[in-house]
């Protein structure tokens, strides 16, 4: 296949549909309130107006504003519906031809939609994601095309370095210097892996990601190998998105149909094919080294670094590693330009950041926004504030971020600045917190889904992450002694700079940040005799 | 081959490329406490207590697993890493069932030299109480889990010397716990050679020969009546 075949694919699908699609959400969120029910519904509805030949309905995937899910949206009518319910599904389809509907529309020039740039995002929610015609009518595949027709290797990992993209799984590593890395390792066996194992409480950006548009990740891992050199690739995906795995198997079979994925794609020498693994839902298997010993059939435990996955990775070859949301950057860096990328963002971090927005916001759904942007403005204007109260903390980062108080709303989104008032980026959760939160208990919650998810296998993170929910139970319980904080300082201080992998190294980061913020929560906690002349403040 | 030049703790020393700061900290005398290390095996890093402060990194690095450098500095004791040390081995004491007492490794026990060591006389930390069983299924050896650190040197000997991987790690977090065949009792794993060396890469008592404990002792009072019997009717046999 050439690259006109595949254009006429892409007009074929463009041209040959009814010119009214009805969009209806069947991503995970949505599908668990039964928008299957509604699609058969609207299906329904439409033949039996007999608009067969002008209406369309299509499952697509997730339309972001999640919390007023399931949606429907009617193109080009521009019309969305919240909430809608199988019986208000037919009124839909008569409101097309001038009827009302039943279903409530949502503002489309809502700040939380009009405030967001799609990068990452662009085809979620327009396109059917269990059709590869649908994404090769969006120009999908054509840079796979052209690098490997047009662009020697180099010059791949030259514009992926030049856009300043940075790894999206939340550590923020410079994306082009990482792939450059693997690809001057000597060549041979490589291997290309995406982390799907997102497992963060609140996140769901990945899988939203993988469920609406698994083919945009394809194309981004297939462009990564043949810049590195790889012609095989695993998907690491977590058991909990069974929707996803789906989806994805799918895809690549529809790829490989088409020659797009496996032996000489596009006719050319290039040879990649995509495997999915599927991991047990271990948190910990989303640290690298665990995730190779997870593909490799082991146990998902961590190991020391160096050596790097990219010197040795899976089964000891060079290895590139990279996040579902970095991966669907790629196409549209190499189809717009690495300066249009590096145009969007701040000075150290470029492009737009897709956060899950939860928690006590009116709002809450999946955004893209571009780096730069401040939380007040994602939390207040976007998110629409919180219910009936104030803002009192946002948390982002998941167990390895921190909580960020209502005073530093104006911190703008981007790795450094997120660092700095003790959170970080992460991969994209973002719960809000509203005044009835006991922080102590949200530090305590992080903790004990750490203490959970520990591998075990070093000390610090194992032992300690138990010693740390003690501690902040006991508080809670208002048995806890000025000792016991003391103690509880010390052993942040021990298992942060201790623990062997990243998920001991920042399980201390909720209670450090909210140390920082709200001590006042932990004093009012302690008994009040051991408080050595200092009052307890009630919270 | 090529030799590195390196300073540990004010120490000079020489060192061939690829060797770990822990071989090299050996070789110039200073001392670098460890417990999943056992020479011969793998290292996997995961005890800490190697841990070092090299200068220009604001990590710490596992003694165990990291190659020396040209011209690193490291510090290899100091009172920060004194306490972080001292704080694993509560940890660890706090996590099983250590009664030193009552154990057949008591005098002859890793943990309890580095608890020695590192001048913990107590536990700040609240002990646990874990519920832990004993497996004594196997014919000359068993296992008793109140006393495992999880330092997984039975389970690296098992696989890298002896070749037959009866030992690994089941289950995580807390309720991680070495594991014989698939989680199966000891005795009832048919790859087991019962060549021992589990027993003998154990730094404390957890694994250990059947007949070693104090509450196996067995005392053969008949004995007694028979060497008088001996004597005074001249029977012999028993």
């Amino acid at each position: 296949m050439d690259l006109a075949e595949l254009q006429e694919i892409g007009e074929k699908q463009r041209t040959d549909r009814p010119s009214i699609r009805v969009r209806c959400c069947t991503a995970a969120g949505c599908l668990s309130s039964k928008s299957d029910a509604i699609k058969k519904s609207l299906d329904t509805a439409v033949k039996e107006a007999g608009l067969e030949k002008e209406v369309e309905v299509c499952s697509v995937g997730c339309m972001k504003f999640c919390g007023r899910g399931p949606l429907v949206e009617v193109d080009p009518v521009g019309k969305i519906y919240e909430m809608v319910t199988p019986e208000n599904a037919p009124s839909i389809i008569s409101a097309i031809k001038g009827g009302k509907a039943t279903a409530i529309e949502l503002d489309r020039n809502h700040p939380f939609f009009t405030r967001q740039k799609p990068i990452v995002l662009e085809n979620i929610g327009k396109i059917d994601p269990e059709q590869i015609e649908e994404y090769i009518g969006v120009g999908g595949y054509q840079q796979l095309y052209q690098v490997i027709n047009d662009l020697p290797p180099a010059e791949v990992i030259e514009e992926i370095t030049k856009s300043g993209l940075r790894g999206r799984g939340g550590a923020g590593y410079p994306t082009g210097l990482k792939w450059a890395t693997v690809a001057k390792m000597p060549p041979g066996q490589k291997y290309v892996v995406c982390n799907a194992d997102e497992g963060d409480p609140g996140a769901f950006m990945d899988r939203a990601v993988l469920e609406s548009d698994p083919h945009r990740v394809l194309e981004g891992m297939a462009i990564a190998g043949y810049a590195i050199g790889a012609s095989e690739g695993f998907i690491y995906v977590r058991a909990e998105y069974p929707l996803a795995i789906e989806r994805l198997e799918t895809a690549i079979k529809q790829a490989k149909k088409y020659g797009i994925l496996g032996s000489q794609i596009f006719e050319s020498t290039f040879d990649f094919k995509i495997n999915i693994r599927i991991g047990a839902g271990a948190f910990v298997c989303g640290e690298e080294t665990a995730l190779i010993s997870s593909i490799e059939g082991g146990r998902g435990n961590p190991r020391p670094r160096p050596p790097y996955p990219a010197q040795e990775g899976l089964w000891g070859c060079p290895t590139l590693i990279n996040n579902v949301e970095t991966f669907a950057n790629i196409a549209a860096i190499l189809r717009e330009g690495a300066e249009w990328y590096a145009s969007i963002g701040t000075e150290k971090s470029k492009g737009t950041k897709v956060f899950a927005l939860t928690g006590k916001v009116n709002n809450n759904g999946l955004i893209e926004v571009p780096m730069g942007i401040t939380l007040r403005e994602i939390v207040e204007e976007m998110g629409g504030g919180i219910p009936g109260g104030e803002v009192k903390a946002v948390q982002t980062g998941g167990p390895s971020g921190g909580c960020i108080p209502a005073s530093l709303l104006d911190t703008t989104v981007d790795y450094e600045s997120l660092a700095r008032v003790g959170s970080m980026m992460g991969s994209g959760g973002m719960v809000v917190m509203d005044g009835a939160t006991s922080m102590v208990e949200v530090a305590r919650f992080y903790m004990e889904f750490c203490r959970g998810e520990t591998c075990g296998k070093c000390v610090p993170c194992r032992a300690g992450t138990v010693q740390m929910y003690h501690t902040l139970t006991k508080l809670l319980k208002g048995e806890a002694t000025e000792t016991d904080l003391e103690r509880l300082k010390a052993m942040c201080d021990m298992v942060k700079n201790t623990s062997l992998c990243g998920l001991g190294q920042s399980a201390p980061n909720p209670v450090i940040s909210t140390l920082r913020y709200f001590p006042e929560e932990y004093l009012s906690l302690l008994k009040k005799e051991s408080l050595n002349g200092k009052v307890a403040v009630s919270s | 081959m090529s030799v590195k030049t390196l300073k540990i703790d004010g120490v000079e020393i020489a060192i061939e490329e690829g060797a770990t700061i822990l071989q090299a900290a050996r070789e110039a005398g200073v001392h670098i406490p460890t417990l999943c290390h056992l020479d011969g095996v793998s290292d996997v890093g995961a005890c800490r207590l190697c841990l070092v402060e090299i200068e220009g990194n604001n990590r710490l690095l596992p003694a165990c697993v990291t190659e020396v450098i040209e011209g690193m500095v490291i510090t290899a004791n100091n009172p920060r890493l004194k306490e972080y040390r001292r704080m694993i081995v509560e940890m660890l004491f706090s996590e099983g069932n250590h009664v030193c007492a009552v154990c057949v490794a008591n005098g002859n026990c890793q943990l309890q030299d580095l608890a020695i060591e590192l001048g913990m006389d107590h536990s700040r930390f609240p002990y646990r109480f874990p519920e832990r069983d004993v497996d004594l299924s196997h014919e000359q050896f068993a296992i008793d889990h109140n006393r495992c650190v999880l330092c997984t040197r039975c389970v690296r000997v098992c696989d890298e010397i002896e070749g037959a991987h009866v030992w690994d790690v089941g289950f995580r977090g807390a309720a991680a716990k070495v594991i014989t065949g698939l989680n199966q009792p000891w005795g009832e794993v048919d790859a087991c050679t019962s060549c021992g060396k589990c027993v003998d890469a154990c730094p404390t008592g957890a694994i250990f020969r059947k007949g070693a404990t104090v509450a196996e002792m067995d005392r053969d009072r008949n004995k007694l009546q028979f060497l008088v019997t001996a004597r005074e009717k001249k029977e012999w046999t028993r």
